[in-house]
């Protein structure tokens, strides 16, 4: 399964496994990662599953839609060039190794 | 130390175990549930879950590791019956009792049912838990012809489900537009359009008044007479609050179990919070009721700060969203009583914002593919709610801008 690795803002590494097909928020929640709150469960609804991409990732990912977009314009952590929201990220054998920053505050 | 009894698993009660322990208390935490799952969303229920996306599992809030590294005890098929608040003991469906110091009522609301023989038919669905949403899709699996009852939220979002994976859908609706206790009449116009345009049928103004199930379909009969057959009825019609046993227990109660604007009952060592709650917030000057993911989450929060003894009152902007099709409605604030409704931007671009408004003040503002202006409109709300209606109704006023220099 593909690895994602979420950094903490205390810089600490947490590295998992995830089914393709689940989003990076999905990972962080079935595996109980702290600070990422997805209030509205993936809706795209909520922007607290803000996360800022590795940079050396950002670029393979798929562009934002839209409505991401705007929301990411609306997080409690300001945004980054490299910010994302991580209900919309889906995890596939092409980003293994996938590696994101968790900000200090989501609310 | 004490203990603490959480009844009902759901959005609220897993969020007041996780604030309890946040908040640093050490004593006994219990979290009984009766549908003997972890505590999972419900909105994905209707909408991906249901278009047959998701396992069961991928819906828990948190695995069980996380439940017991707060040390947060699950009893997650345990129905309570009975709460007895002078001698501090609840009895389950099991026969088994049990002793609190402090107990919260998170018990939420379950569904409204048709009161039409008949109605008892398994082809006639509702939706609330889990297995509402299983037995929904598998018989979506082979079913043809499919009709909602009640153009409401779950109802609309249904269709669209339905409607994607190819049915022949048909909504009835009592009154003459889509959601009509919620939003503006522009609003339902826009959502009977995106419905109308995919293919939905619409019946408005239009009850059941007769079941006939035979062995191929499901007979209805509307009040107008109309006869049509179905394959597959679901029905969304609204929720009861589950407030029986806090009622049984001597708690006050209204429009759900009442509670002041700390989520605390009559009884201050008892709380209450989410869909069961008739419920102060400092913002309203009337009590009400909610059913939404942002005030199970926000008033568990209040909850569990009255049982930690370091009381916050509860003052959050209510906000809900919907999914039909690609269209996200968002709504933040209670548009009850609006005078004017401002259109921000034109419906036929299939992205726009109505601001409803009290004299000078907005009371809410309900946002179609719009985010941005949902979040501005969140802090609108939370500082007041003042905003020219020229800038309301102007889309290159940048709101963000506006609300944050106010
Ligand atoms: C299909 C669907 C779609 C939705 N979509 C949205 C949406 O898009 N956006 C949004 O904001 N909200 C949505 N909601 C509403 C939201 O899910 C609810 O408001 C929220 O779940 C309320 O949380 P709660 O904890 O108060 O109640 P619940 O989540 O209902 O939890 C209550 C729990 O208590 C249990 N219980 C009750 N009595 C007892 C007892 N005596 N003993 C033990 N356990 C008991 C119940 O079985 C249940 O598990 C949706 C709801 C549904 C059903
Ligand atoms: S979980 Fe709400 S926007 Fe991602």
């Amino acid at each position: 399964m593909p690895k994602v690795i979420f950094i903490a803002p205390d810089s600490s590494r947490r590295e998992l496994e995830s089914p393709a097909g689940w989003s990076v928020m999905e990972a962080a929640i079935q595996n109980d990662v702290l600070g990422i709150v997805a209030e509205c469960g993936g809706g795209c609804a909520c922007a607290t599953c803000h996360v800022i991409v590795d940079e050396a990732w950002a670029a393979q990912l798929a562009p934002a839609s839209p409505n991401e977009n705007d929301l990411l314009e609306c997080t409690a952590a300001p945004r980054t060039a490299t910010s994302r929201l991580s209900c919309q990220l889906k995890i596939s054998a092409s980003l293994d190794g996938l590696t994101v920053q968790i900000p200090d505050r989501q609310t | 130390m004490s203990s603490i009894a959480i009844i009902g698993a759901g959005q609220a009660g897993m969020q007041l175990a996780d604030s309890l322990r946040r908040g640093g208390f050490e004593g006994s935490v219990i979290l009984y549930g009766d549908e003997g799952s972890l505590p999972y969303q419900r909105p994905p229920l209707s909408k991906q879950f249901l278009l047959g996306d998701l396992e069961a599992s991928r819906l828990n809030f948190r695995p069980i590791a996380h439940y017991e590294k707060l040390a947060v005890t699950l009893r997650l098929d345990c129905a309570v019956t009975q709460v007895d608040l002078q001698t501090r003991t609840l009895a389950m469906a099991n026969g088994e009792q049990a002793a609190f110091d402090r107990l919260a009522f998170t018990t939420g609301a379950r569904v409204r049912k048709l009161a039409l023989p008949g109605a008892e038919d398994p082809r006639v669905c509702y939706l609330r838990g889990i297995t509402d949403a299983q037995a929904i899709r598998e018989r979506l699996a082979t079913a043809r012809r499919v009709v909602i009852i009640g153009g409401g939220f779950i109802g609309l979002e249904v269709a669209a489900v339905a409607r994607t994976l190819g049915k022949e859908v048909t909504v009835l609706e009592a009154q003459t537009r889509l959601m009509p206790r919620v939003v503006a009449p522009v609003v339902s116009a826009y959502f009977e359009a995106v419905h109308n345009q995919r293919g939905v049928r619409f019946l408005l103004g239009e009850s059941l008044t007769a079941l006939a199930p035979t062995s191929s379909a499901l007979g209805l009969t509307t009040a107008s007479a109309t006869y049509l057959e179905a394959d597959l009825v679901v029905v969304g019609i609204g929720v009861h609050p589950n407030l029986e046993l806090a009622a049984a227990a001597g708690l006050p109660c209204e429009g759900g179990i009442v509670v002041n604007e700390f989520a605390c009952t009559r009884d201050p060592t008892v709380v209450a919070a989410g869909d069961c709650t008739w419920q102060r917030n400092i913002l309203f000057e009337r009590p009400h009721r909610l059913e939404s993911v942002q005030n199970a989450v926000d008033q568990a929060k209040v909850a569990a700060a009255s049982l930690l003894e370091k009381p916050v009152a509860y003052s959050q902007v209510p906000w809900f969203w919907s999914d039909q099709y690609d269209v996200k409605l968002q709504m933040v604030g209670i548009s009850t009583g609006f005078e004017a409704a401002i259109v921000r931007g034109n419906p036929e671009t299939g992205a726009f914002s109505v601001f409803y408004y009290l004299g000078e003040r907005v009371l809410a503002v309900d946002s179609i593919n719009r985010p941005a202006e949902h979040m501005a409109a969140r802090r609108l709300l939370a500082s007041g709610g003042l905003l020219a209606k020229e800038l309301a109704a102007d889309p290159a006023a940048d709101l963000k801008t506006i609300i944050e220099k106010n």
